[in-house]
């Protein structure tokens, strides 16, 4: 865990260091950052729905591929994203994100809330591979990871 | 031109006097809640289906943090800023309520010392809510921690910092009728209550007129975000195509049904509905399944 931990850190560090220096991109670059964030949401989605689907029962139970769902989230969340959130790139400056300025303003909670994501995600590797009872188990904790930063850093729609 | 003065100040006193009566904060009945015994277990679920902990409790309070309703949170509106108040079980908050007390204060938007609330507290929502409910809320609100944060006073314009003049709002806008009318089941019916009533989903998911009364035939049909960032969506058939399974896993997981997950407000609300029975979700969604669809505007 502390390998992640202070991954995130440097993370978040670096973040804060780029949010002045690259406060000058155009606009397109700073698109090609919000693109790059959003794909990245929609692995994360891509992978959860697997899970969800399984927890659910929509889809049968396969800890094979429950497991690599799983692992794929764990991946996400401990990847280096400090490139894809440039200053300037919240939902008050560009059109077609719903970062709020907040997220800018305290890197510390988003170290915290990328730390519970991370944990979330490294739980659910272990139970989606165990069985159905342990990955719905887990399912909940994992949303309330997601929430723990979109409640504070994502506008509402 | 003596005639006419007195009849000036006449017309002033009238007018003044019309006022005093018409906004005079009115009660409920005394015999509201007489012979009721709340049950704090009860009051729990009326607890997480009012909403309370999303604007009383701390800013970015999680856990069991979320039941200190310490209050304090700023509410920014065209109106002014309100702050939340303290309702947790101190003197700086509701300790000495009585279960009147508090039904006043939810049905009837008037605080123990008759003055009244603005509607950013969504009693024209919980005016809807079964005294019974209201009484098992109190009974369970007596169980969360005490905090002694003092209240900041909110920060409104004129003339809405005159508190009178909510009666005068009160008349032309507090209604207590459904907004659907028939409920065609008993399971919509409940719906219709947790919606309508506790949820107060109407207040953020209805659009507004100018003097900040809700457009009822708009009921749901999505509203500007009253903070001014982005939009609150329009949650009747005209405009969600989810399942109700798929609006009932949401209000339990925050997943929507590309596994997208909720954000802001939402996802507090969704952090309040998780702890519903499945039968009051899957309700909730049946009600949102008969509401008339709102055709979102064209563009």
């Amino acid at each position: 865990m502390n390998k992640y931990l202070a991954g995130l850190v440097m993370a978040g560090l670096t973040m804060a260091g780029s949010a002045f220096a690259e406060s000058h991109m155009s606009e397109e670059d700073l698109m090609k950052a919000v693109t790059a964030r959003q794909s990245t949401m929609k692995l994360y989605a891509f992978n959860l729905g697997t899970l969800g689907a399984m927890a659910r029962g929509t889809i049968d139970y396969n800890a094979e591929a429950a497991e690599a769902a799983a692992g794929n989230l764990v991946k996400l969340s401990s990847m280096n994203q400090m490139a894809f959130w440039p200053a300037g790139s919240d939902m008050e400056s560009l059109e077609g994100t719903k970062a709020l300025p907040a997220l800018w303003e305290d890197m510390a909670g988003v170290g915290e809330a990328a730390t519970a994501m991370t944990e979330a995600a490294v739980a659910m590797e272990a139970a989606a591979g165990t069985d159905l009872a342990s990955l719905q188990g887990a399912m909940g904790a994992l949303g309330g990871a997601c929430g723990g930063c979109h409640k504070a850093y994502r506008a509402s729609d | 031109m003596y005639t006419f003065l007195r009849f000036v100040a006449l017309l002033f006193f009238f007018g003044l006097a019309c006022f005093y009566l018409v906004t005079i904060p009115r009660t409920l009945p005394e015999e509201t809640m007489a012979d009721l015994t709340g049950d704090a277990t009860r009051g729990e679920q009326v607890f997480w289906a009012g909403g309370c902990a999303s604007c009383h409790s701390a800013a970015e309070a999680e856990g069991e943090e979320r039941l200190v309703l310490a209050g304090g949170r700023p509410f920014a509106t065209e109106f002014g800023t309100f702050y939340a108040p303290n309702i947790s079980p101190s003197d700086a908050g509701i300790g000495g309520w009585s279960q009147y007390d508090l039904a006043n204060a939810m049905m009837r938007g008037v605080s123990p010392g008759a003055q009244h609330y603005y509607p950013a507290f969504p009693f024209t929502s919980y005016t809807k809510a079964d005294p019974q409910d209201i009484a098992d809320l109190h009974e369970f609100m007596q169980t969360l921690p005490a905090s002694d944060t003092p209240n900041t006073p909110h920060d409104v314009s004129f003339p809405f910092s005159i508190r009178r003049v909510l009666g005068g709002w009160k008349l032309l806008f507090f209604r207590e009728d459904w907004a659907l009318a028939e409920a065609p089941t008993e399971q919509v019916e409940r719906g219709r209550y947790l919606v309508e009533a506790l949820g107060h989903c109407a207040e953020c998911h209805t659009p507004r007129n100018a003097l900040g009364g809700l457009d009822t035939d708009r009921w749901l049909g999505g509203a500007p975000s009253p903070d001014g960032r982005g939009s609150v969506p329009n949650i009747t058939p005209g405009g969600l195509d989810w399942s109700e399974v798929d609006i009932a896993a949401y209000l339990k997981s925050g997943f929507t049904p590309e596994f997208d997950s909720a954000g802001g407000e939402m996802a507090e609300v969704v952090q309040n509905m998780s702890n519903l029975t499945d039968d009051d979700l899957a309700a909730i969604a049946a009600y949102l399944k008969a509401v008339p669809p709102v055709e979102p505007p064209a563009n």
